[in-house]
Parts: C-alpha cells; sequence; structure tokens
C-alpha cells in the first residue's frame, strides 16, 4: 500500500467521518433518551440535503448560507413526527413499533420526494464542491474541508448545550434514567420531543454536506441509514462520544479497504466489523453493560 | 367457542382452496401467489419473533437464499423444466435455515434494540454479496429453466404448493406455541432474566427458533424464484420484504396464531392490487406508508387482539346487563 493511499484514507476518515458523527448523534441521542430507533434518520438526511439543493436552484442560495433555512425546517419536521406519532407509543413493544412508524415516515417521505424530484441522481454543486486543494499529497474538494469545519462547529454547539446548559442536564439525566429524571421534576417528554427536533436538525446540515459529496436520490436513505445504525450500534447504543468515534473509525477502515483490497468490499466490512465487534462485545464500544431489558 | 374457531378456520381453508376455481383471471390468480407466499413468510416469522419479542429484520436473507437454491440448482443440474422443480423447494428451505444458525449465534448475542439493528447488518452484507459476486449474476440476475405451461394453467400448481406452505406454517406455529419450547419462548418475550433464572435455556431456545422460522420463508423464496422466472439479487434480498413480513404480524396480531395470516392476506393483496392499478411507485409508496401510519397509531395491537377487545367488551357487558335484570327481577320478587 502506498504512503499517500493511507494518508488519504485517514484524513478522509477524519473529514467525512465527521459529517456521519453529526447524523449518528443525532440518532443516539433519540435512542438513548426515548428508546426509539429512527429509521427516518437516513431519510431526513436526504430530506435535509433536497431542500438545500432546492433553496440553491430556485432561490440562488448558497448551501451554507441555506443551512439558517433548512435547520429550522427539519427541526420543525422533528417535532411534528415526535409529537404526532412517537409520544403516541407506549408499552413493551415500544421500541420495536417505533422502528415500524418511523420507517413508514420514511416511505411517506421517499415517495413525495420521488413525486417532487423525480427519481434521478442529483448533486448540489458550488464552486467548492468543483474545486480542490492538495492536502499531503492528496486532493480533496474544499467542500471536504468545509464540512468538517461545519460538522465541528455544530458538534461542539451539541456539546456545549448537553454539557453546559440546565437543558442539557436535564437531557443527561434523561439517557442515564427516565424514570429518575422525571422523579426530580424533569419534564422527560419535553425533552424528548426537543431531543427529536434536536437529532432531526443536525440531519439538515450533514444531508447538506452529504448531498455535495455524492449524487443521491430519495433512495440513498436506505444505505445511508444502515450505515448510521451500524455505527451508533458499534459505539453503544446512546453513547454520544461512541457515535463519534465509531463514525471517523468506520469511514477510515472502509477507504482503507476500498484502497487496499477493493471498492467493492468496502461497504460489506463496514458490516463485518460490526459483527465481530458485537461477538467480542454485545454493548458495543462504549456502550452501558445492561443488567435488565425489559 | 372452540366450534366456531373451528369452524372459521376450515372456511378459510376452504375459501383460499376455492379461490382459483372461482377466479379464473391469471392477474388476479398472480396476486393470490404472492399473498399467500407472504402469509407462509409471515406467520413463520411471528413464530420466531412473535413468540419471543425479538424482531428480526434480515428475513430477506432466507429468502434470497432460497430464491438462489432453486434458481442456481435448477441452472446447473439442468433439470427438466416443469413440476418437478418443486422438490427444490424443501431444499432452499433446508439451506436457509443451514444459513440462519451461524447468523443466529451471532445476532443473538445482544439483546432486543440491538439484535433489531444486527439483523439488518448482516442483512446488508448478504444483499452486497449477492450483488458483488459472480455467481447470482450480479445485478443482470439469473434466468431460470423456462417452463412452457399455458397461461390459463400457469399459477396454479404455485397457487397450491403455496397454500400447501401456508397451512406447514400454520400447523407448525400452533404445534410450537402449544409445546414445552411454545411456552419457552414465550417466557423469554415476558421476561428473558426471569426465564434464564428458572432454567429455560434461553441461547439455544432463542437459536432454535430463529433456525426453524427460516424453513418456511426459505421454501418460499424458493417458490417465488420458481413462479417469476427471473431473479435479482436487489429483488430477493429486498429491505421492503423485511419490513413488509413484519408489517403483516404487527397489522393483523404480533404473536398471535392468525393475525399474520391475516395481515398478510389484507396488505400483499392491498399492494398488488394498488401496483396493478397504479403505475406510479411513489404514490404507492404514499398510500402504503400512511395505511401503514394510521394501523399502529390506532390498531397498535393488531387487528385480531383489536376485534377481540371489542368482542369481550361486549360479552362482558351483555352479562353484566343480564346480572343487573336478574338481581332486579330477585329483588321484586322477594
Amino acid at each position: 500500500m502506498s504512503g499517500s493511499a493511507l494518508t488519504y484514507a485517514i484524513v478522509d476518515g477524519v473529514l467525512t467521518g465527521s459529517v456521519y458523527a453529526l447524523m449518528a448523534t443525532g440518532l443516539t441521542l433519540i435512542f438513548g433518551v426515548m428508546d426509539i430507533i429512527n429509521i427516518a434518520q437516513g431519510i431526513f438526511v436526504v430530506l435535509g440535503a433536497y431542500l438545500s439543493y432546492a433553496i440553491q436552484l430556485h432561490w440562488g442560495i448558497d448551501p451554507f448560507v441555506g443551512l439558517f433555512i433548512t435547520i429550522p425546517t427539519l427541526f420543525v419536521v422533528g417535532i411534528v413526527v415526535e409529537r404526532g406519532f412517537m409520544a403516541r407509543l407506549k408499552g413493551p413493544e415500544k421500541t420495536a413499533m417505533s422502528i415500524l412508524v418511523t420507517y413508514a415516515v420514511s416511505l411517506l417521505i421517499e415517495g413525495s420526494l420521488n413525486m417532487i424530484f423525480s427519481v434521478n441522481d442529483v448533486q448540489i454543486s458550488a464552486w467548492y464542491v468543483n474545486q480542490s486543494f492538495k492536502l499531503f499529497g492528496v486532493y480533496f474538494a474544499y467542500i471536504y474541508v468545509f464540512g468538517f469545519i461545519l460538522a465541528v462547529v455544530l458538534l461542539t454547539a451539541l456539546w456545549v448545550l448537553l454539557y453546559r446548559t440546565r437543558f442539557g442536564a436535564s437531557v443527561r439525566a434523561s439517557l442515564a434514567d427516565q424514570t429518575a429524571a422525571a422523579l426530580i421534576g424533569i419534564n422527560v417528554k419535553r425533552v424528548a420531543t426537543i431531543c427529536f427536533g434536536i437529532g432531526t436538525a443536525v440531519t439538515a446540515a450533514g444531508g447538506m454536506v452529504f448531498g455535495a459529496t455524492n449524487a443521491f436520490n430519495a433512495s440513498s436513505s436506505y444505505d445511508l441509514i444502515s450505515r448510521l445504525l451500524t455505527i451508533i450500534v458499534l459505539g453503544g447504543m446512546g453513547s454520544l462520544g461512541g457515535a463519534l468515534v465509531a463514525s471517523i473509525g468506520m469511514v477510515m477502515l472502509e477507504d482503507v479497504v476500498g484502497v487496499v483490497w477493493s471498492p467493492i468490499w468496502s461497504t460489506m466490512t463496514f458490516f463485518i466489523v460490526l459483527v465481530i465487534v458485537l461477538s467480542l462485545r454485545p454493548q458495543g464500544l462504549f456502550g452501558k453493560q445492561l443488567a435488565r431489558t425489559a | 367457542m372452540r366450534h366456531w374457531s373451528r369452524a372459521a378456520w376450515a372456511l378459510g381453508l376452504a375459501a383460499l382452496a376455492l379461490f382459483p376455481v372461482v377466479v379464473s383471471n391469471p392477474a388476479y390468480t398472480t396476486i393470490g401467489v404472492f399473498t399467500l407466499i407472504y402469509m407462509a413468510c409471515a406467520t413463520s416469522w411471528n413464530m420466531f419473533s412473535g413468540y419471543t419479542g425479538y424482531i428480526a429484520l434480515g428475513s430477506a436473507v432466507s429468502y434470497g437464499v432460497g430464491a438462489y437454491t432453486m434458481a442456481l440448482v435448477s441452472i446447473h443440474a439442468n433439470m427438466t423444466p416443469g413440476a418437478s422443480m418443486f422438490w427444490l423447494v424443501p431444499l432452499g428451505g433446508l439451506l436457509a435455515t443451514l444459513v440462519a444458525v451461524p447468523i443466529g449465534a451471532i445476532a443473538l448475542r445482544v439483546r432486543r434494540h440491538t439484535f433489531v439493528v444486527i439483523t439488518i447488518a448482516i442483512f446488508f452484507v448478504f444483499q452486497l454479496t449477492a450483488i458483488n459476486v459472480g455467481f447470482t449474476g450480479s445485478t443482470s440476475g439469473l434466468i431460470l429453466p423456462f417452463i412452457s405451461w399455458s397461461e390459463s394453467y400457469y399459477n396454479l400448481p404455485f397457487y397450491y404448493v403455496g397454500l400447501g406452505l401456508v397451512i406447514f406454517a400454520t400447523i407448525l406455529s400452533a404445534v410450537v406455541r402449544r409445546s414445552r419450547f411454545g411456552l419457552q419462548m414465550l417466557a423469554i418475550r415476558d421476561d428473558e432474566d426471569r426465564a434464564l433464572g428458572l432454567g429455560v435455556r434461553t441461547t439455544a431456545v432463542k437459536l432454535t427458533g430463529f433456525a426453524l422460522a427460516q424453513f418456511t420463508i426459505g421454501m418460499a423464496g424458493a417458490l417465488y424464484a420458481m413462479f417469476v422466472g427471473q431473479i435479482f439479487p436487489q429483488f430477493v434480498f429486498d429491505p421492503l420484504f423485511d419490513v413488509s413480513i413484519a408489517l403483516m404480524a404487527f397489522l393483523g396480531g404480533f404473536g398471535t396464531l392468525v393475525g399474520p395470516l391475516l395481515g398478510a392476506l389484507i396488505l400483499e393483496s392491498f399492494q398488488q392490487w394498488l401496483t396493478l392499478s397504479f403505475s406510479n411507485s411513489s404514490l404507492y409508496l404514499i398510500l402504503f406508508g400512511a395505511l401503514f401510519l394510521l394501523v399502529i397509531l390506532f390498531m397498535p395491537q393488531g387487528i385480531v387482539v383489536f376485534v377481540r377487545d371489542r368482542v369481550t367488551r361486549r360479552v362482558a357487558r351483555e352479562k353484566a346487563a343480564v346480572a343487573a335484570s336478574e338481581t332486579t327481577l330477585a329483588g321484586s320478587g322477594a
């Protein structure tokens, strides 16, 4: 293996991985606080990408500026989905039901997107998508760096929100133990709704970068959601740091396999690693040991 | 009550058996074949997931293994196209079961929520492998030996073999439900740690249940491959299949015997009818998604439990009314 290929794998792992980390954080946050597996996260990413694409196409607004519109929009979409459907789920099969409900939401959005934008692939274009620069002897489009900066800024903002505010303390309390959090006076339902909104809102940013670095259509959501689910399971479901480490690690690994072996097998490696890790450590890399599961 | 239920089963079976005799239009009997395939799969899925509470979303692996068993063996053994190919159906089921053993051994190391995600991940490993390796025909698919039955006859053998699969899956599911093994699975669903504490060998029970459930799904996959005559990796290893059969079981009644049959009957015939009437597949996705949401939100326990609750409540109310009037009578008599 040549040195530059390895450099590429590492740099791309960090740059692209951070964007995945942003999307995966939303997913793991929702699971941790609400015990909900949000299958619609994949289609939310695609929705974010399409919004940025449409805003640029019709109003000529730069996708990065457009985030000021798309992030609040997806936040509202998340709140609506949570209030409309998620909040109604109760009982022992809640998690299983949440998979089905979010899958249904995902189908609805997929169908609508297909009708509006057709099934042909599109890609967000801008000068920073087309131009590239040399880094450690490898060429990168500017979008990778911009996307990385965006992801770092948003992840930092999220970190501040979760670890330095009163609201963040209630979220972390709900992550740790929902019943205990409710007992000390935290409005867990409200926390859950807002978390779902935040978890969805971050996909607007992730989607924009995804849409600029990949040609996409509505069915890209299947590939996305399977990767995101793998990442959060690998990192340990509900663990925010785990999602970050797993995202970067997995993208790097995929790149290395793609270079050493063949790109055809790189996606598969992704899933095989999951299987191996879980055989050795069923709770994921940073997951809590589950004593009793209801 | 028992007589009523027996009569209902007999009536349902008779209706299914007579359907192709009454309706001869091949377009509708085709819908019938697909519906039966899904009824068998949903019942079999429910036999593991419904009884243990472990939602498996990777059943398309078994379906795909069954379909490729049928395709590869019939092609490479130069089989005479015709009814003899039906012998490959149980072989498909057997291979699906064998493949499921190592998958289950890995996936069942974790508890519920994570199990769901792992089955999805393992499914994608199989889908990607099937698309990438050469012997599956990759994206251009495989063409099975062409069966030259006349158009009016073609669907009939498939329909009755499909019905056979449904009967097999239902009887197996009912027998398991009443056995000690079935009770152990239900105990796992209610409280796995307690079941373990009471001496249920949970891992062995789950693994056996998981592998057993794949047998019918594998057979259904093989039947599907033979029926459609050409298969593609992306269609036999289809994520929509995974979710569809789960939805069918939930729609009818998760963990019940008749639920998955009813759910599959309603959903698959509706889905096929939609595809037949609307060529616009996006509209179909929207309708399917909306129906899906309505069902889960308004009948979260499925049709069977929904109806049963209504009936029980009504019977209770009538009994209460009778009891009340008797008290009044007794009161006035005294």
